[in-house]
């Protein structure tokens, strides 16, 4: 068992090490939250509720994480490393474990620099909404990272991730917003946890029939 | 016997249906608080039922190609989810018709069945971009199934987020007719569910054997070529 | 017929029309692959008609 978690760490240190190197996909995140955070600005009138600037935040959060989503297994496919790594002895599902940890790794990055952003540019962020982003990034990882799999060996990649993406991540965006935003966060955090541990599994289980040739 | 499946529902659906609807327009009762316009109930319903059931069946051959690795599955799958995309479609339809009559607007966001096949329909359109931009194959077909498994996990998940919002957005839910039904009514409604499905069931096995036909064909043509 | 009749009976069309709008699309299908059989069957009887003549052929010189 320790040689499968050694696997994914093994595989989401490679995705780490490379980021590091590359600097492709993260700054260009980072850059592009903060000037979406900026287009809301400019997108809302003057009288919008504090609401809406935090329904527009978790626009820009699922937006940003697309973006990096679409990148995710590009460099595999590219590189053809992607036969090399299926036909190697690790358990596929360690592939997504592996990716899906480097990709929360992105996010998560994203969002230090995100929030305070969020912070700095509309309205103070509380503790629900911090623990809620948390759990939205797994989610959304946990579904992107497969969706991105399936989308890199298509013909139209990048534009159809976001089309795979968005209605699965309509119930993140609900209970994002609704974390935020309701009197009692409680339900919401416990409806992402929920989301997050059912599609956890589906993916778990079913990633490796993606990538079989 | 095997042949003559898509003949056999398409009597049951004639049967049913044209009974169902038959009834459904002149012979139940008017409803109490909704009066004629309620009618629509009488289709709008099993039409949403039926294309439940139509993605769930695609899962269901989805999941028996990845479980047994048997490609001939795989047509099987995507003819569901065709038809249910198309059931999917009336269902938003019909229920725009109703919410018209009931509320007088085109569409509402307070009808939770109507947000529901709103967000299902957007999965499953995304399903045939998906099929169109993969290459045919093994990989499709794995694909597919994958992606239509998550369509049926998708249905309680979004079911339960749109519950959530509208706590939050619209405190207001305005409900149809419940299951207080008088009988006849519970009757019709059955009669017209179960046709419904006899015609989702016709549809299914026809546009299937058109398919194996394609198929067939071309095996034919290149062999005599 | 109120207004509200009217919706209750398009509604009833739509889903006529789309049933009757499928009826369509599978004519033309079943049209489709009976012009592409009889073709296909039209190929074949060449064929055999063009082996048997073969045959007749070998059987004559040999």
């Amino acid at each position: 068992m320790s040689g499968y978690f050694g696997d994914v760490a093994a595989l989401a240190r490679k995705d780490l090490l490379l980021e590091l190197r590359s600097r492709d996909t993260v700054p260009a995140m980072l850059l592009f939250v903060v000037a979406a955070l900026v287009v809301f600005h400019f997108a809302l009138p003057t009288d919008a509720s504090a609401r809406a600037t935090d329904g527009l935040l978790w626009i820009g959060l699922v937006f940003t994480a697309l973006l990096g989503l679409t990148r995710a297994f590009v460099a595999e496919r590219e590189g053809g490393v992607m036969d090399g790594l299926v036909l190697a002895t690790f358990d596929r599902s360690a592939i997504w474990l592996g990716k899906t940890l480097s990709v929360l790794a992105f996010l998560g990055l994203a969002e230090v620099v995100a929030l305070p952003a969020y912070a700095l540019f509309f309205r103070p962020i509380g503790w629900e909404l911090v623990v809620a982003v948390v759990l939205a990034d797994i989610g959304i990882a946990v579904v992107g990272t497969l969706l991105s799999a399936m989308a890199v060996v298509s013909r139209a990649r990048e534009l159809l991730l976001p089309l795979l993406f968005l209605p699965l991540g309509i119930p993140v965006i609900v209970g994002g917003v609704g974390a935020t935003v309701a009197d009692e966060p409680g339900r919401y955090l416990a409806f992402l946890a929920l989301y997050d541990l059912v599609f956890a599994i589906l993916s778990w289980a079913s990633f490796e029939y993606v990538v079989a040739e | 016997m095997r042949n003559s499946r898509p003949a056999l529902f398409a009597l049951a659906t004639l049967v049913l249906l044209g009974g169902g609807i038959a009834l459904a327009l002149f012979w139940v009762p008017d409803d109490a608080d909704q009066g004629f316009s309620q009618r629509i109930f009488y289709i709008h319903v099993p039409i949403a039922l039926t294309a439940y059931a139509c993605f769930g069946w695609g899962a269901w051959k989805a999941l028996r190609l990845l479980w047994l690795r048997d490609e001939r599955y795989d047509l099987e799958s995507y003819t569901a989810i065709h038809i249910g995309l198309i059931f999917g479609v009336l269902t938003l339809v019909t229920g725009s018709i109703w919410a018209r009559t009931s509320w007088g607007v085109w569409w509402t966001w307070s009808s939770r069945q109507l947000v529901m096949f709103l967000v299902l329909f957007l999965f499953y359109a995304a399903y045939f971009m998906l099929r169109y931009s993969v290459e045919p194959g093994r990989r499709r077909a794995n694909i597919s199934a994958v992606y239509a498994l998550f369509g049926v996990v998708l249905v309680p998940i979004s079911f339960l987020a749109i519950r959530l919002s509208s706590d939050l957005i619209h405190p207001v839910v305005l409900k149809k007719s419940g299951p207080d039904m008088a009988g006849s009514m519970f009757l019709v409604f059955c009669i017209c569910l179960v046709g419904m499905l006899s015609l989702a069931a016709t549809m299914y096995s026809i546009e299937l054997t058109g398919k194996r036909l394609d198929g067939h064909l071309r095996e034919l043509r290149e062999a005599l070529a | 017929m109120s207004s509200g009749d009217r919706y209750v009976f398009a509604a009833y069309t739509v889903v006529l029309v789309t049933v009757l709008v499928y009826l369509l699309i599978i004519a033309l299908k079943v049209s489709r692959l009976d012009r592409e059989l009889g073709e296909l069957a039209r190929r074949a009887r060449e064929r055999r008609a063009k082996e048997e003549q073969d045959d007749r052929e070998e059987a004559t010189v040999g």
